[in-house]
């Protein structure tokens, strides 16, 4: 699904937009360890987590991920924000839980998904 | 940050310095490094496979070395070789180290997501060789070798 279709449908405020507007969300990951994002995420996933100091940029970089979304309204720092603009990383932030916007979008992709 | 290009024989190469702590440019080096790889026209899968190696060794130089280290990728016709050395303070048992889930993290790392144990494995898991000599108040030196076309797409 279109990631601008899938955050609007799970109501997520976006702080930094894809540079793709056709950019195409496969599935998710939810994750907290570096390592474990790195070693288990898929490429083109929607990140959820609640880290949001300057690293996961990059591990969005690296492993391919176009978006992350942080939970519990984990809003990142002007640094971090300016460093996924100039990466081509999509940001957005809710105030929901990991597992409220896992659920979201599973249910997005899974059921309703065209 | 920037790298510092050079050819090597028959590779060309790009080299960066990691500061110890420098948890702020955690991932810069390695970000550029994959983004290098691709302009240099390798797939995706294969520089994803390499990027993960450099950030795993990249991470391992800030929260684990005493003075910091340097990453090395060179790619040549047939491999992207990444070598991650430090000067110290060495890995008392290699074989504990790369085991999924060993990790000597100080808490400020764990806190910021690191130190999930999975660093050296992830490395050992994404090369097509590797190898890692340390050797206590001396240093590490790990050496990773990705093919540059592969079959599959893992």
């Amino acid at each position: 699904m279109i990631l601008h279709e899938l955050a609007r449908r799970m109501d997520l405020e976006r702080l930094v937009d894809s540079q793709d507007a056709t950019h195409e969300i496969e599935t998710g990951y939810v994750g907290d360890l570096l390592s474990h994002v790195l070693a288990s995420a898929k490429s083109n996933s929607l990140w959820i987590t609640i880290q949001r100091h300057e690293n996961v940029v990059a591990v969005a970089q690296v492993a391919g991920l176009g978006c992350i979304v942080f939970a519990e309204g984990m809003r990142p720092e002007a640094p971090v924000i300016e460093r996924a603009r100039n990466a081509g990383i999509a940001l957005y932030v809710s105030p929901a839980s990991a597992f409220e916007l896992a659920g979201r979008l599973h249910k997005l992709l899974h059921t309703e998904a065209p | 940050m920037q790298g510092s290009a050079y050819a090597r024989e028959e590779a060309l190469c790009i080299e960066f310095d990691v500061r110890a702590g420098d948890v702020e440019h955690g991932g810069m080096a390695s970000s550029q490094i994959k983004a290098a790889l691709k302009q240099f026209g390798l797939s995706e899968p294969v520089a994803r496979r390499a990027g993960i190696i450099a950030f795993e060794g990249e991470m391992n130089l800030i929260v684990y070395s005493d003075s910091g280290g340097t990453i090395r990728v060179c790619v040549d016709s047939e491999y992207i070789e990444i070598t991650v050395q430090d000067f110290g303070p060495g890995i008392e048992d290699v074989d504990l180290a790369l085991t999924p889930g060993y990790s000597t993290a100080p808490a400020w790392a764990t806190d910021l997501g690191f130190g999930a144990g999975m660093g050296l494995h992830n490395m050992e898991k994404n090369a097509d060789r590797f190898e890692i000599h340390s050797r206590l108040d001396e240093g590490t030196t790990i050496s990773c070798w990705v093919k540059r076309r592969t079959d599959d797409s893992s």
